[in-house]
């Protein structure tokens, strides 16, 4: 194989402080350069990683940017219908009580097609790990209007803006889910800076851990840009995104160890 | 041993299940076939052979259920009627694109639309040719009896594994209604991790170090990898048409005029039969077991003995189809149905073999 690195004299093992997790697949990422998908796909599976849970862990990839995950996160998985995510991952989590389950899903699949999904595994107090990558658009599909999108955002099927008149308000699923009993732990978090990277890793490990407690549901919304389908560069993207999205969708705990905090 | 009991269509379905080793169950109520659900949540097998049964919050959560199941290689089932049916259609078409094994039983109910509660055979063109979106077909079993409808359990798991393929039950609501005699054999355990992990090497059970990572996905957007599928799918379908045809023929042998009829319109035929043969007149029934497989061939031989046949069933015409593609139209086939619900009777079935065969 040839070798990529400059120097291979210097990867020795006392110099290697950083390294890809071996539970991510050697590949290149198929999202559009500056999209949060891939640093999330990261820490999760660092998450598997250091928890050591890699060869019984079962994840379940959605419709929408992220329905190619199974490709890049080396651990045996699933692609799910449009929305069913919930679904799937309810009936692994009973049937292998022993193994980590996780869905990793967009705003349109978890918050539109897959609401139903959604509120009645939170409801029921499944003991799997939801993933929920909010970034206000379908991607895929070419940027159409999602039920996150804000009040006059422009999307390819909301041209002029988005008019709650006419297409309803955004919706903020993550609160709603965090009133049910079934939901554990219930978090906000964001990929845009390296210290929200952080934050967004630990909250990751905690909703992984809730599966060690069976209590209910872990619940991650990781607030994420579309450059592509927001028409900027990534960084203008991170900027209007902490501008606009924040507001809508505050960053921070909602639900810690089944009782509300926010 | 087994032992016998005196049981509906549909707990007979739910009993079973749980003596077959079925690993999960998960429905969603619709009349008529609400019982499954409730013999299984009254019976617990959770707490006895560690089955799981959970009430879906929809039928599309439900099949969806049994997708998520079925890629792990559990054993999975769930049990519907027609409304709930059509709404299972997108995930029954991904169980098989991505050639999962699920059992799914549909208590047919008269339609279209909300239709009516009472019994009726009008997804047979749903149920045997392919039901949702794409090129694929599912094993179809028709029973006739209630003793049939827990039989089929078994066969209809043991065909899903073998092919790794969904497998219907096409019943109605009067065979899932109605109370008989049935033998239940002894149960068998149900499969241990180990035993699922081994017997089923190609499913997401969790990824150890010695081999890469399983991906359960019907998915491939290279059209060349979508065509390999569907060719491989098809295959499959050629091996299931030339091993699995299951029929019974019922004084065939001297018959000059025969009734094809499946799952309930078989059983009024059956009383036909005799009606005719108590005036001297030799008719017989051809009863498909499989409607996918169709039993092509045998339709076929017996159609170059007879010298007519009544198709019957509790629909518009559907079956007649396949048995005219079978049989071709060297003999008069004809169709008798009623819908909506409205049982045939046996004296009305014999009527219009003769209206339209015989005298015709």
């Amino acid at each position: 194989m040839e070798e990529k690195f400059a120097h291979p004299e210097l990867r020795t093992p006392e110099n290697l402080v950083y390294k890809r997790t071996d539970f991510l697949v050697d590949r290149p990422l198929s999202y559009c350069p500056g999209c949060g998908h891939g640093v999330v796909h990261r820490m999760l599976m660092e998450v598997v990683e250091d928890k050591g849970i890699g060869s019984i862990t079962i994840g379940i990839s959605p419709v929408g940017c992220s329905v190619l995950a199974y490709d890049f996160l080396n651990v045996d998985m699933l692609g799910a219908a449009h929305g069913r995510a919930p679904a799937l991952a309810t009936a692994i989590k009973r049937l292998w009580p022993n193994r980590y389950v996780f869905t990793y899903q967009g705003d349109g699949d978890l918050a539109a097609i897959g609401t139903a999904e959604t509120i009645h595994a939170c409801n029921r107090g499944e003991n799997f790990t939801i993933i929920f990558i909010n970034n206000g658009i379908y991607g895929m599909t070419g940027g159409q209007m999602a039920p996150t999108t804000l009040p006059g955002m422009r999307t390819s099927t909301c041209p002029y803006g988005r008019d709650v008149g006419i297409m309803g308000h955004p919706m903020k699923i993550t609160e709603l889910i965090a009133q049910l009993p079934g939901t554990y732990y219930v978090t906000r978090q964001a990929v845009h800076t390296p210290a929200a990277v952080r934050k967004t890793k630990k909250a990751l490990r905690k909703a992984i851990d809730c599966q060690d407690l069976g209590k209910g549901i872990g619940f991650v919304e990781v607030v994420s840009n579309c450059n592509s389908g927001w028409k900027m560069t990534p960084v203008q993207a991170n900027q209007w995104m902490e501008e606009h999205m924040f507001p809508k969708y505050p960053l921070g705990d909602i639900k810690v160890d089944g009782e509300l905090v926010k | 041993m087994g032992e016998l009991r005196l049981m509906k269509g549909n707990e007979a379905i739910a009993e079973a299940a749980i003596r077959v080793g079925c690993d999960g169950y998960f429905g969603y109520p619709i009349t008529p076939q609400s019982e499954v659900m409730e013999y299984l949540m009254a019976e617990k097998p959770y707490e006895t052979t560690g089955m799981v049964v959970l009430q879906a919050e929809s039928e599309v959560a439900a099949i969806n259920m049994l997708y998520g199941g079925a890629g792990t290689g559990k054993m999975v089932m769930t049990s519907s009627s027609s409304p709930g049916i059509s709404l299972m259609q997108e995930g029954i078409s991904y169980l098989a694109g991505t050639q999962l094994p699920a059992l799914i039983v549909n208590i047919v109910r008269g339609g279209p639309g909300l239709g009516t509660i009472q019994p009726s055979q009008a997804d047979y063109f749903q149920a045997v040719k392919g039901g949702g979106h794409g090129d694929y077909y599912t094993i179809v079993y028709a029973p006739a009896s209630v003793q049939e409808m827990a039989d089929f359990v078994k066969l209809g798991f043991d065909a899903a594994f073998h092919y790794r393929t969904p497998v219907l039950i096409l019943s109605d609501g009067a065979i899932g209604q109605m109370m008989e005699k049935v033998y239940l054999p002894d149960p068998i355990p149900r499969r241990t991790e180990e035993e699922v992990i081994s017997q089923c090497p190609w499913a997401s059970t969790g990824k150890p170090p010695t081999r890469e990572h399983h991906i359960m996905t019907s998915l491939d957007l290279d059209p060349a990898g979508q065509e390999r599928l569907n060719l491989l799918l098809q295959e499959k379908y050629r091996v299931i048409e030339e091993k699995e045809v299951l029929y019974e023929k019922i004084d065939c042998d001297d018959a000059e005029y025969v009734f094809v009829a499946f799952g309930l319109s078989a059983r009024i035929c059956q009383k036909a039969v005799h009606l005719a043969r108590e005036q001297g007149i030799k008719v017989g029934l051809f009863r498909p077991i499989t409607l996918f497989p169709f039993p092509k061939k045998p339709l076929q031989e017996l159609g170059k003995k007879v010298k007519g046949m009544l198709v019957v069933e509790m629909n518009a015409g559907q079956m007649i189809e396949d048995v005219i593609l079978s049989v071709g139209f060297q003999i008069p086939i004809k169709h008798y149905g009623r819908f909506g619900g409205i049982i045939p009777t046996p004296d009305e079935v014999f009527r219009m073999l003769k209206e339209k065969i015989i005298g015709g």
